[in-house]
């Protein structure tokens, strides 16, 4: 049987396309961009092609794009490196309590060496009020961080909004759009942001490649020292291949954004709405406002790793909040700032489309899912109080 | 005889078509984020990355559970040096550092001495290895780490690691060394040699782009390090970020046929660099030999071939793929300071040539490419004001020159 | 870095590589440039009636030092020494689509052509 893949937040399947595009540099075409002789010329070439078409994805100029290894590299390297490189301002920083790892992290490091952080809370929704972030800003802050989508819930945040407030005050704003970008436009100018975070598998792209975009002029501290690479800002031999596939990963996304969201919202929504039209299943994150391919759910009386592996028998791949935090087993530090409380937060899984699902798929899902959740209740019936449900 | 013949294996390697194969599945099929644990993409992918690891901890001598994986080799120098720093500074403010290192090592301690660090860089004799006397010399109370490379990835030059070692432990320092270039060419074996840190990098032996590893000592003593990528504590909690599975995958089989294949391939390289060395040194006057004359690495041929600039001489030759230490050809437009530290001047550096010689190079492209570096030397040096001067017994450093 | 198809041509064929006997009356000799910094050029000019009636160069120096100093032994032919002399490095660069980083290889040629020049100006007053 074929496994229905739902966990495209972790990591999205490549394209046959990028996958072409990526395939000369794999094998024949390996010199390295930085040689002077012939091969390496011609490879400076199509590095700084990719660099162009990534940066069209985001509406920004190909000399603002740094490539970097993964997402998780590109948000420590907007942290640490602007923090640096502005500390002689001040040395706060402003993020919200329901970032990445990779941005909550890194602002913890940062707190160690001196910095004060604010984590801005959100509300039942998982979003992030501007107001409270005007709130949070003090004389010294140099930083706000907040992210455009979040994986785990689907919540996008106002960003347009929260840049005015940073713009108002003179404050660097970056946001992490890995899980936005290449689904949803993500436009530098329009969204009013100065870095932003972006990597290729979440658009089809392949893993190794991801970038942060920063804005011409801003003053920041090179991440990896060594070779000089990308304009000395992140050293160290660039994976061509994987630059390449991004660069072809990201005009696709472009150029296919409008209808590959159609058909998302369409399967989406069918799966939101017959998923949580099974009993006391609640739904994770904003009803509107959030990724065209994403759904959360809590799912009470059941635990979610018995339920993903029921599913996972019945060919279902899914997933419980995030990929980095699945191995941790604990309740998602999202779930908890939202206020779910943690009995259900420990039934929650994750399910997110991809251009490669169908209305098929959805119709075996609605169909496997009650079954499976109908067993799973009669094995392990924890009451859930009623104050509990009230709040939902 | 295909051209451009590649003799730039230093640089980055033709990724092995074994190598190739065995990573393709996961570009399509298998797209698994390995921390995904609950459906079967992700233990697939789980499983394979166990298994890279394994093979790489092969090649060095190690615990799988040892091997961190990074981007690359710079990566992991940035990691080793400014881990260590952020764990031991209150053990010690000191670092001592080869002169010859790479650059993923020199600016990064360059870095660390601008937030407050002391670093003394090791000076090298004239063919490269290190003073250990005067590494004895230097070691203070307050040294907390010894970076010395391997294989040094200009000149070859191989480096004592099982002394250097020695000399850390004896005094409770940290080692670490960066065996980017020469892993996989030389035998590496952590315990053996007593290297508490070493980098590694996949596409130097023709594995992927984008993947390196950092290994760090679990036992005697174990080795803690403050990530530089913060996140979801993958990597023993130093390295998060998602795991790139096809590089890793790749990675490991490179391992693999680097280790099998090492004692014949060193051997064989070893031929085919005597062979452009003495085809060179036969039809050329005023040639040097940069580097060690045996205590190399089998694939690095660097010589100077005086009056003639390196740049002009990549031009001259320039369907065949090699680098060079001249001042416009690097990326800081400085020559070479891996060739400056030799002492020699810095003229031999402008005038130098590294052929790094790889798995796909044959005897055939050996012939050609010394006939046909002959050839172009002895047409630049027909252009060479320096190489008429010498020949009319002139001493170019009696001249004053007139600069810019 | 590529190399425009000019420079190529000036570095596969270049023009008038050699020397004159320096110490002839009607030779001015300039050399410019040190071996460290990794380029020395020099440029030789004949002259008859204060016109240049023949040039030679020899460079040690990358692919632009050399095809600068080809070029200007090919301008300089046929010019009056106080026309040579104004011949600047911007034309060089221009004609030779020099990339920033190598523009010192035409202010090098430039020095040159001025150095050969005043040579031979040196040697004429001398020898009146």
């Amino acid at each position: 049987m074929e496994q229905i893949y739902l966990d495209h937040t972790s990591n999205t399947p490549l394209l046959p396309e990028v996958r072409e595009a990526m395939a000369p540099y794999l094998h024949g075409e390996f010199a390295n961009p930085s040689s002077l002789h012939r091969g390496g010329r011609k490879n400076a070439k199509a590095l700084e092609e990719a660099r162009e078409k990534t940066a069209s994805l985001i509406g920004a100029r190909g000399e603002e794009i740094i490539f970097t290894s993964c997402g998780t590299e590109a948000n420590n390297f907007a942290m640490k490196g602007l923090a640096a490189a502005h500390e002689k301002k001040g040395r706060h920083i402003v993020v919200s309590s329901i970032e990445h790892f990779s941005i909550l992290h890194a602002a913890r490091r940062l707190e160690r060496q001196g910095y004060r952080v604010t984590r801005v809370p959100v509300d039942q929704a998982g979003w992030v009020d501007p107001q409270k972030v005007r709130e949070a800003i003090a004389p010294d802050t140099v930083l706000i961080s907040i992210m455009h989508a979040n994986g785990e819930v689907g919540t996008l945040q106002s960003i347009r909004e929260i840049a005015q407030v940073a713009q108002e005050h003179g404050i660097l704003f970056h946001t992490d759009a890995v899980s936005s970008c290449g689904t949803i436009p993500t436009n530098v100018s329009e969204l009013g942001v100065a870095a932003l975070t972006l990597t290729a598998n979440q658009f089809y792209g392949p893993v190794g490649a991801a970038a942060l975009y920063v804005r011409k002029g801003t003053k920041m501290l090179p991440f990896f020292d060594g070779g000089g690479q990308e304009e000395g800002r992140r050293s160290g031999t660039e994976n061509l291949p994987a630059i390449v596939g991004m660069g072809k990963a990201a005009e696709l996304a472009l150029s296919h954004m409008e209808e590959r969201t159609t058909s998302l919202l369409k399967l989406r929504n069918r799966l939101m709405e017959g998923l949580i039209s099974v009993e006391e299943v609640y739904l994770n994150g904003h009803p509107t406002q959030r990724l065209p391919g994403h759904v959360s759910i809590s799912v009470a009386h059941v635990e979610s790793e018995p339920l993903l592996l029921s599913l996972d028998m019945e060919g279902i791949s899914v997933a419980s909040g995030s990929a980095c935090n699945s191995k941790a087993m604990k309740s998602s530090h999202v779930l908890q700032a939202m206020g779910v409380p943690e009995l259900l937060a420990r039934g929650t899984v994750v399910l997110t489309l991809g251009i490669g699902n169908r209305e098929e798929e959805i119709s075996v899902v609605l169909d496997i899912f009650p079954k499976v959740v109908e067993r799973l209740r009669k094995l392990n019936r924890t009451p859930i109080p009623q104050e509990v449900r009230s709040v939902r | 005889m295909k051209f451009p013949i590649f003799l730039d294996n230093m640089s980055t390697t033709r990724v092995d078509p074994r190598v190739l194969e065995e990573m393709l599945p996961y570009f399509s099929e298998e797209y698994g984020n390995a921390a995904s644990r609950n459906h079967p993409y992700g233990w697939k992918a789980e499983s394979k990355v166990d298994e890279s690891r394994t093979r790489i901890s092969q090649l060095i001598h190690c615990d799988p559970k040892e091997i961190v994986f990074t981007s690359g080799g710079t990566e992991s120098c940035n990691l080793a040096l400014k881990g260590i720093c952020e764990i031991y500074r209150e053990k010690g403010d000191h670092l001592i550092v080869g002169a010859t290192e790479h650059r993923a090592v020199i600016d990064t301690t360059r870095r660390l001495e601008r937030s407050g660090f002391r670093v003394t860089y090791l000076p090298v004799d004239k063919t490269g290895l290190a003073d250990l006397e005067a590494l004895k010399r230097e070691i203070t109370d307050k040294t907390i780490l010894i970076a010395l490379m391997y294989g040094n990835h200009e000149i070859g030059t191989i480096h004592p690691v099982t002394e250097i070692g020695k000399i850390a432990k004896e005094r409770g320092i940290l080692y670490f060394c960066d065996a980017a270039a020469s892993q996989g060419y030389i035998p590496i074996d952590v315990e053996a040699m007593g290297i508490d840190l070493l980098a590694l990098s996949a596409h130097k032996i023709y594995g992927p782009k984008g993947i390196g590893a950092l290994y760090v000592r679990k036992k005697n003593p174990r080795v803690r390090l403050a990530p530089i990528l913060d996140g979801g504590g993958a990597e023993r909690g130093m390295r998060s970020g998602t795991l790139n599975v096809p590089a890793i995958v790749g990675f490991g089989k490179a391992c693999e046929l680097a280790l099998a294949e090492m004692e014949t391939e060193r051997e064989r390289l070893w031929k085919l660099n005597e062979k452009l060395r003495t085809a060179i040194e036969s039809s050329l006057d005023y040639v040097h030999l940069n580097g060690h004359p045996t205590q190399r690495l089998p694939n690095i041929l660097n010589m100077s071939l005086e009056f003639v600039e390196g740049e002009s001489i990549l031009m001259g030759i320039n369907d065949i793929a090699v680098s060079s230490g001249s001042a416009c050809t690097t990326a800081t437009l400085e020559p070479s300071y891996v060739l400056i530290a030799l002492g020699a001047g810095v003229e031999l550096a402008h005038t130098s040539i590294r052929f790094s010689f790889g798995r796909f190079n044959t005897e055939e492209e050996i012939d050609f490419t010394a006939k046909r570096v002959v050839q172009t030397i002895t047409r630049l040096r027909e252009m060479s004001p320096l190489y008429d001067m010498a020949k009319e017994g002139i001493d170019l450093k009696n001249v004053t020159w007139k600069r810019e | 870095m590529s190399y425009s198809q000019k420079v190529l041509d000036h570095f596969n064929h270049p023009r008038n590589i050699g020397s004159f006997e320096k110490n002839e009356k009607n030779v001015g000799t300039g050399i410019v440039g040190a071996p460290e910094c990794g380029d020395v050029m020099k440029l030789q000019i004949k002259v008859e009636n204060d016109v240049i009636v023949d040039a030679r160069f020899k460079t040690f120096g990358c692919g632009s030092a050399i095809a600068s100093s080809s070029l200007a032994t090919e301008w300089m032919k046929g010019r009056t020494i106080n026309e040579a002399f104004q011949i600047k490095n911007t034309e060089i660069v221009k004609e030779l689509s020099l990339p920033p980083v190598k523009i010192h290889c035409s202010v090098l040629a430039e020095d040159a052509i001025k150095a050969a020049v005043e040579d031979y100006r040196k040697k004429k007053v001398a020898g009146v």
